[in-house]
């Protein structure tokens, strides 16, 4: 058992990537086996990495390195590495338990939801691929199998917003999404054959010992193609347009799903900048850049938030406005770090804005889920045609209500500790950014209550979906990311201390342990 | 173990919570000097309009579309232009995108 304990950074790629390729076999034999099977796969992953990060965290959070192939000796005499690298810092454990989070979820809800529709082994399948593609992005230690990884959400994801092939809206947004993740594979594929030909390794840590020489102008070009890649993936404005299409129209739980696939973007973003790049190349122009894409993602987000009929649309541009903040606090982090003489509340700032993804994660996907009752429910997306929910769908108007109130910051809800957090870092840095995010976050609540007394208050109108009452492994699945929600907001010290300072850490100051953990892991 | 410092000020969850439990304890201690005298289903319970009767509940829902209409009209112009940009057509999307990688560039290769 403890020799299988010790191959647990490639069993949680592993155990999710068997299963998705075994879902259609099991499907074979059985809807009620193949909801079994997945949801064993989930609890099997989870389990996997619940034990890796208290393994992690026992042993003082120091950077875990997992290596897989080895050393191949040509006739030649030449040797060369053939193998995977994993690496797990404080950031990487943390994102993990935000995917892991998600992924059960996801997967407890949609047992129910699609009981009675054809193509859920698809479905099931696609999402444990999406699964593997976030684990993998989030734990590789090398360039070249981020990309893979990226590429595997990627086409999970699309497939996922295409799912319900009889709606042509669907068919739309797949296509958009594909196309736009297409673009921005590409661009972190130009990015990685720049380094690799210029260095001639495709091991991150590797390549931060290079550039750490100084930055050259192909660095430049390929931190370029990175940043602007990953963070359209992340669904930062300008380049956020696809992101309502696709949370719009994928199926509820799919909608989870996809906010963590976008936040293991942002993960890459941070990894390439502050580990990659981190002290070798960190110009204060690169801060004001994450800045200036935070503060139009936060603004355009939540006021196109406040002009959504549809619901789902609404909170995919609340979800795109907390992507802003996230980046915001990051962008302050970056700047009080690469300033002349480093301020605290940087570190801070870098707190608050990975407190806020795992906050986001819970509260966004606890919205999502909502609205996908809400919506078979009333039968529209359309929230003039709705009202009156709340008579009949009391856990999950409790659960909406829930969501958006700790989305918009309320205290004493895990959003309101998180956004303190950014709010006050980020004052120490410019009052004005400071006011803005306020502003946005008040504005978010306005935008919430209107869903709320539109959705669920008023009188009832006619119900067009049979279900009813709401199947308890959907109530299950909202009751876990409410729980983390209150959990998260009443003790906000305890996971703070806990599991998001080691992630700031490995960002404020972890760069050179990165390298010195990967770089011997590399001779073993 | 409950708090967070923010390196500017603190906040304590339970500390707040038990503030708000004593402020609603202390509402509901006031609202029991509150007049009992008043007749149920009468005038004195009804909403006034100006004098008009109540209408029936469900004319009286907002529906989503009409909430902050105001609002959204005094933004009017800043509206236009955001909603202009989300036209909803892949080739806008993927100019945007790469306007943006163009911009972001231009920053870098200049900055030292």
């Amino acid at each position: 058992m403890n020799a299988l304990l010790h191959h647990a950074p490639v069993l949680l790629v592993a155990v999710p990537l068997l299963g998705a390729f075994a879902v259609p076999l099991v499907g074979k034999l059985g809807s009620g086996l193949r909801r079994f099977f997945v949801g064993l796969i989930a609890l099997l992953t989870t389990a996997i990495a619940g034990y890796l990060a208290a393994s992690f965290y026992a042993a003082g959070a120091s950077p875990i390195v997992y290596v897989l192939g080895g050393r191949l000796s040509l006739p030649s005499g030449m040797v060369a590495p053939i193998r995977i690298m994993f690496e797990l810092d404080g950031l990487s454990v943390f994102m993990m338990l935000i995917t892991a989070l998600a992924a059960l979820a996801a997967v407890l809800y949609t047992s129910s939801f699609w009981k009675e529709r054809s193509g859920a082994t698809l479905k099931d399948s696609l999402m444990l691929l999406l699964i593997v593609g976030i684990f993998g992005m989030e734990m590789t230690g090398d360039l070249f199998n981020f990309f893979v990884f990226l590429e595997i959400t990627s086409i999970a994801a699309c497939s996922l917003v295409g799912f319900r092939v009889w709606n042509g809206r669907s068919q739309e947004a797949a296509f958009k999404v594909m196309t736009l993740y297409t673009l921005s594979g590409l661009f972190v594929l130009l990015a990685v054959g720049l380094l690799y030909g210029q260095y001639g390794g495709l091991n991150i840590a590797y390549l931060a010992t290079m550039i750490g020489s100084g930055a050259a102008l192909v660095d430049k070009i390929a931190l370029g193609l990175l940043l602007t890649g990953l963070a359209m993936k992340a669904g930062a404005v300008p380049m956020h347009m696809w992101a309502p299409d696709a949370y719009g129209e994928a199926p509820g739980a799919a909608s989870i799903l996809l906010v963590a696939n976008s936040q293991a973007s942002l993960y890459g973003l941070f990894r390439v900048l502050f580990t990659l790049y981190g002290s070798a190349y960190s110009p204060q122009s690169l801060a004001w850049i994450l800045i200036g894409l935070a503060v139009l993602t936060i603004i355009v987000g939540v006021t196109m938030a406040l002009v959504q009929r549809d619901l789902k649309r609404l909170i995919a541009f609340g979800a795109v406005s907390q992507i802003g903040y996230m980046m915001l606090a990051v962008g302050v982090g970056f700047a009080a770090m690469t300033a002349l003489q480093p301020s605290d509340f940087g570190f801070v700032a870098l707190q608050g804005g990975l407190f806020h993804m795992i906050n986001d994660a819970a509260c966004i996907g606890l919205l999502f889920l909502a609205a996908g009752i809400v919506i078979r429910r009333a039968g529209t997306r359309d929230l003039q045609g709705m009202g009156g929910i709340a008579h009949d769908l009391k856990w999950t108007t409790a659960f909406f209500m829930l969501g958006a109130f700790a989305l918009a910051g309320m205290p004493p809800l895990n959003g309101f500790a998180s956004k303190l957090m950014i709010y006050e870092s980020t004052f120490r840095l410019s009052p004005v950014l400071a006011i803005v995010a306020i502003l946005a976050s008040i504005l978010l609540l306005a935008v919430f209550l209107r869903a709320f007394q539109a959705a669920f208050l008023g009188p009832r109108t006619e119900p067009t979906d049979v279900m009813r009452p709401v199947p308890i492994s959907m109530l299950v699945s909202m009751g876990l990311l409410a729980l983390v929600v209150v959990a998260f907001g009443l003790f906000p010290g305890f996971f703070v201390d806990r599991i998001v300072t080691p992630a700031a850490q490995a960002l404020w100051s972890g760069r050179d342990a990165y390298i010195q953990a990967v770089m011997s892991g590399m001779g073993g | 173990m409950t708090g967070i410092t923010t390196g500017f000020g603190a906040w304590n969850p339970i500390a707040w919570l038990l503030l708000f439990l004593g402020v609603v304890a202390g509402a509901l201690f006031l609202r029991r000097f509150g007049n009992k005298q008043y007749k149920k289903n009468t005038g004195q319970t009804k909403v006034f309009l100006s004098g008009n009767e109540e209408p029936e509940a469900s004319a009286l829902h907002v529906r989503g579309a009409h909430l902050y209409w105001g609002f959204v009209d005094g933004l009017s112009a800043y509206y236009r232009r955001v909603r202009a940009l989300h036209t909803g057509l892949l080739s806008d999307y993927v100019a945007l995108f790469v306007g943006t990688l163009g911009v972001v560039l231009i920053v870098l290769v200049l900055s030292r």
